[in-house]
């Protein structure tokens, strides 16, 4: 049983969930799980750095405590401020998108965190989408930690609008309703092939997308 | 300055029918409904629901006086003006005029309307920000759609902040014999035109038939609408004892502003239908968004301004 603490971390959490409801009002629909404390990794479609911050705020705060991002070492480890947050205040998981020598295994880093009891969200398209195809190919980091720890649900989290709200490049957001849509809960069957379990993993997301228009 | 007598027997009375309709609705919700998702009550309950949360913001709202009033209204603009743009076609050179139309038009209307300053108030938008915005976009050098981009932010501007920010500008009118009763000419127009929402509502589920505007609404009827608006202009005229109204006076403003309510939210409608959804960005399913409650007071807003401007100011 965790206790309640008031830190400068969890406030700055608070402070940054509050701003993304009042920029974006981040509407969870769960249309195929419920909001549960079950062991979950959310993977969604990448068109913007806040995507992470909003999937969080959209979360309950029960199950908020018990998940952590996945983010890009380059970006997020960029300035003190970014690392403050990434780290400290989202207890992200700070993977290195390039593969470096000397660097930590991101699938290992993932899977220890699931073994420490908390849920990941994880963009397997790795770099966000700028282009008018839905989603961008997945990497295969998704597949391997899904097969080192089955047992956990892959929750597909489609996010619409939020490309609108900041699109790459501007740093002024602008407030526009966005949704975060929570569909049917994936697992990797035993011996499923890489390319057979990403395409299914892509197929559930890609039909909680609006039709186009 | 003390709050005026009427404005505390208003809420007391308010009070009390609130809370006997939240009494009323937990019984059907328990006894017709029997606990299970029911449309007509669930409706019933989710409009009771507005009414507290509307009367208690207002009510908050009038004990800090003018800010208060400029504050809330500021409010529900941004959240208004976040629905209708979320709503229409932008692209990514629209970024810096919906930037300025978010952190500058909409701020600065509200505290133009709060300096009391009307020669700009009441041309600040439809002059400055109507000239400012196709600049920002023409200097994006994207040209798709332009005509329709532009047109979509003066509309968005014009319903959301425009009309909206002549709720609080009420506020600033100077009416010989009523100083200090400004808040009863808010609470006067909200009421009557939000009971006229309501009302059209029951007497259409009563005794609806024939449909108004099929291509619009789907839920508004002939029925409804004439017994909706003739009911609401007589709570309009039986609250004449808020205004500086004679009875013949107050019948006639509670028609003119429950008309212009009746044509906001048809030409609300017709939006969302243009946009093909049936209600603005919801914060919850099944829930009314900001401008589907207020579609109302938005265009009442402007004509009862001018109407007690012009009346009534010295």
């Amino acid at each position: 049983m965790d206790t309640i603490r008031f830190t400068k971390e969890t406030l700055a959490a608070s402070a940054i969930c509050g701003f993304a409801r009042l920029l974006t009002g981040a509407r969870a629909i769960w249309r195929g799980c419920a909001p549960a404390a079950v062991q979950r990794i959310y993977y969604g479609n990448h068109t913007s750095h806040g995507d992470f911050v909003l999937i969080f705020a959209s979360l309950p705060g029960d199950l908020r405590a018990h998940t952590r991002p996945v983010a890009g070492a380059d970006y997020w480890n960029a300035t003190p401020l970014k690392r403050w947050i990434a780290n400290d205040v989202l207890r992200a998981v700070m993977i290195e998108r390039q593969k470096r020598e000397g660097a930590p295994n991101p699938v290992e880093q993932m899977v220890e965190a699931l073994d420490h009891g908390d849920s990941l969200i994880l963009f397997p398209e790795g770099t966000r989408n700028t282009t008018d195809e839905p989603l961008l190919p997945f990497k295969s980091g998704i597949f391997h930690v899904a097969q080192a720890r089955p047992e956990v649900e892959c929750v597909p989290v489609w996010i619409e609008n939020l490309n609108r709200v900041m699109p790459k490049g501007q740093v002024l957001p602008i407030p526009l309703l966005c949704t975060l849509t929570f569909g049917t809960p994936l697992r990797a069957a035993p011996g499923e092939e890489r390319d057979a379990f990403l395409d299914r993993l892509r197929d559930g997301l890609v039909a909680l997308a609006p039709p186009p228009g | 300055m003390n709050p005026r007598p009427e404005l505390l027997t208003l809420f007391a009375g308010t009070f009390g029918i609130l809370l006997v309709a939240s009494i009323a609705g937990f019984l059907l919700h328990h006894y017709v409904a029997r606990g299970e998702p029911h449309r007509v009550v669930d409706s019933f309950r989710e409009r009771v629901g507005w009414w507290w949360v509307m009367v208690v913001l207002l009510g908050l709202a009038f004990t800090l006086g003018k800010v208060g009033v400029v504050v809330l209204f500021w409010f529900v603009s941004f959240l208004a003006l976040r629905e209708f743009v979320s709503l229409t076609y932008t692209r990514r050179g629209d970024h810096w005029a919906l930037a300025a139309v978010f952190f500058f038009f909409l701020p600065a209307q509200y505290v133009l309307v709060a300096r009391g300053w009307y020669g700009l108030w009441a041309v600040f938008i439809p002059v400055y920000a109507f000239l400012t915005l196709p600049i920002f976009a023409a200097m994006s050098a994207d040209t798709t759609r332009f005509f329709e981009r532009t047109a979509k932010l003066y509309s968005a501007l014009m319903v959301c902040v425009y009309c909206m920010s002549c709720v609080p500008a009420l506020m600033t009118l100077r009416i010989p014999g009523f100083e200090g009763g400004n808040l009863l000419l808010i609470a006067w127009l909200v009421l009557t035109v939000q009971s006229s929402d309501v009302l059209q509502y029951l007497w259409g589920e009563l005794k609806g038939k024939t449909p108004l505007a099929p291509a619009l609404s789907s839920s508004k009827t002939v029925e409804g609408v004439v017994g909706g608006i003739f009911a609401a202009t007589i709570v309009g005229t039986a609250l004449s004892w808020l205004t500086p109204f004679t009875l013949v006076q107050a019948a006639g403003m509670a028609l003119a502003v429950n008309l212009m309510g009746l044509f906001g939210s048809l030409v609300l409608s017709a939006i969302k239908r243009d946009r093909g959804v049936k209600e603005w960005g919801t914060s919850f399913e099944g829930r009314r968004g900001m401008l589907e409650r207020l579609d109302s007071v938005i265009f009442a807003a402007p004509v009862y301004f001018h109407l007690v401007r012009w009346g009534w100011q010295a």
